[in-house]
C-alpha cells in the first residue's frame, strides 16, 4: 500500500534513537501518522518541524499499519520562529488539528484554509489573528458542530444578531435575545464576516467560539482538556 | 556460536540499553572490557559505582554534580550577573565545550510541549525568574534549540521576564561554521538573511 501527497507537519516526536514519527494534515488523507526512517537525523531536524509543509510518500504492507513516509521540504515556516504572537497562533493550530480531527479521515476545506492560514502566520501577515478566529469556526464546522448564524432562532430576522446560543448554536438578535442576553455567548460582527475586528471583537468571538471547542467538541473526545497551546495564544491575543 | 555465561549475557543486555549500542555493538564492548578487564573494566566499574552513589541535580543550576552545587555555581568568578538558559544538561555541556561563555547557567530540562502537556511549572522556569532576583542578574541568554517547541518556551521566558529589568538575548541563527550555502535549508537562509551584520 503507498499513497503520495503533500501536507503540513503537526507534531513529531523521537521514536527509537534514529526515527520518528510525525503527524501531518493532507488534503486526500486527512491527519495521518506515521515512521519516518532516520528523523532524528540533523538533516532531517530542519524539515520535521510543526508547520512546514512537505512532499510525503506512505507505504504500509497492510493499510491499518501506521506505515512509513519519505519526506521531502516544500515550504519551510521557519520565519514564524522570530514572531511570538504568530508562534503561539502556529501552535494552537497544530494542537486544535492534533487533538480533535479523527484519522485518516480527509477535511479537504479545511486543510485548504489551514495552509492558508499557515501561510499567513509564516510570514505574520496583518489580521492573521481574525483569520485564525474563522478557521476555528470552519474546525467546528467540519467536526459537525457548526454555528448557525444566518438568523435569529428566536424571531427569523437576518438583522442584528449580537448573540449565540450556547446550547442550540444558533445566532440570537439583540431583541430576541431580551433578559437572555447575559446568559448568551457574544457574536461580534467578524463571525459574521464582516468588516474588521477590533481586539474586543476578536477576544469576544474567540470566547464563543471557545466555548464550543470546550463544552461540546472535546467532551466527544474523551473529555480531554483543550491544548494549552489554545489557551496561550489567546490570552496572548487579550494582551494585544 | 560462542555461548556466554548468564552474568555476561546480562552485562551484554544492560550495554545494549546504551544509546548509540545495539546487541552486536554491547557484544564487542563487553569482550573488549573482559579482554582488558585491569586497565580498563575494573576502574571503568568503580567510576560508575561512584557516580551512580553521588550524581545528582545541582540545587541551583540544574546541572549534574556529584555534590549539591555544580562547580560552575560553587566557582565565584561565574557570578557575572548572566545566566545562559539551556534545554538539556547535554546542551549545557555543549557550551562549556565552546569555552566562549563564562557565567552560571540554568538547565530547564526539557520544552514546552503542547503534545505532551508540558507547561511552564514542568520546567524550570519558575525556579529561573526566582533566580533572576536572588542573583541580580542582568542578562538571561536564551540558548534554546532553533525548534518550534524550543522558540515557544524562548519567547515565553522573554515574556515573563518583560518588565524586569533584566536583559533578555538569544543565539543568533544563521550560517553554521564550515557551512555550505548550497546544503543549507530555507529556513536557516532565511534567519541568516535577517541576521546579517555590517562586513
Amino acid at each position: 500500500m503507498d499513497w503520495r501527497d503533500e501536507g503540513t507537519i503537526l507534531a513529531v516526536r523521537g521514536h527509537g534513537e534514529t526515527s520518528a514519527i510525525i503527524e501531518v494534515f493532507t488534503a486526500a488523507h486527512g491527519r495521518h501518522a506515521g515512521v519516518v526512517r532516520g528523523g532524528a537525523s540533523r538533516k532531517m531536524a530542519a524539515v520535521l518541524q510543526p508547520g512546514s509543509r512537505v512532499a510525503l510518500v506512505w507505504h504500509a504492507r497492510l493499510q491499518d499499519h501506521i506505515g512509513s513516509f519519505t519526506v521531502e521540504p516544500v515550504v519551510s515556516r521557519a520565519g514564524v520562529l522570530g514572531d511570538r504572537l504568530a508562534l503561539a497562533g502556529l501552535n494552537a493550530v497544530c494542537a486544535l488539528l492534533s487533538f480533535a480531527l479523527p484519522e485518516r479521515e480527509p477535511h479537504p476545506s479545511l486543510q485548504s484554509a489551514s495552509e492558508g492560514l499557515f501561510d499567513a502566520l509564516s510570514t505574520a501577515a496583518p489580521g492573521w489573528p481574525l483569520a485564525y478566529l474563522r478557521w476555528e469556526l470552519l474546525l467546528l464546522e467540519e467536526l459537525g458542530y457548526g454555528l448557525d448564524l444566518t438568523r435569529c432562532a428566536v424571531t427569523g430576522s437576518r438583522d442584528d444578531l449580537a448573540h449565540v446560543s450556547p446550547r442550540t448554536g444558533r445566532a440570537v438578535s439583540r431583541a430576541g435575545a431580551g433578559d437572555w442576553a447575559s446568559r448568551l455567548l457574544p457574536l461580534p460582527e467578524c463571525l459574521l464576516g464582516q468588516g474588521p475586528a477590533s481586539p474586543a471583537d476578536l477576544a469576544a468571538g474567540l470566547i464563543t467560539t471557545g466555548y464550543f471547542l470546550e463544552h461540546r467538541l472535546a467532551p466527544d473526545l474523551g473529555d480531554r482538556p483543550l491544548p494549552a497551546a489554545r489557551a496561550r495564544l489567546v490570552a496572548m491575543l487579550g494582551r494585544m | 556460536m560462542a555461548s556466554a555465561n548468564d552474568e555476561i549475557e546480562a552485562l551484554i543486555a544492560l550495554m545494549a540499553r546504551l544509546p548509540g549500542l545495539g546487541p552486536r555493538s554491547a557484544r564487542r564492548a563487553v569482550l573488549h572490557l573482559i579482554r582488558r578487564r585491569g586497565a580498563l573494566m575494573a576502574p571503568l566499574a568503580a567510576a560508575m559505582a561512584h557516580v551512580a552513589e553521588t550524581a545528582r541535580e545541582c540545587a541551583v543550576c540544574g546541572n549534574i554534580a556529584t555534590g549539591d552545587l555544580c562547580d560552575i555555581c560553587l566557582n565565584p568568578a561565574r557570578a557575572t550577573g548572566e545566566i545562559c538558559v539551556v534545554e538539556d544538561v547535554a546542551d549545557l555541556w555543549a557550551m562549556e565545550r565552546g569555552q566562549a561563555f563564562r557565567g552560571r547557567y540554568h538547565v530547564l530540562g526539557g520544552t514546552l510541549s503542547a503534545l505532551d502537556a508540558v507547561g511552564p511549572d514542568e520546567l524550570g522556569i519558575p525556579r529561573l525568574l526566582e533566580r533572576t532576583r536572588a542573583e541580580a542578574i542582568s542578562e538571561v541568554i536564551l540558548a534554546l534549540n532553533a525548534t518550534v517547541e524550543g522558540q515557544t518556551t524562548a519567547h515565553y521566558i522573554a515574556e515573563a521576564l518583560e518588565g524586569s529589568g533584566v536583559s533578555v538575548t538569544s543565539l543568533a541563527q544563521g550560517v553554521p561554521i564550515g557551512g555550505e550555502l548550497d546544503y543549507l535549508d530555507d529556513g536557516t537562509i532565511q534567519a541568516a538573511l535577517r541576521a546579517r551584520k555590517r562586513f
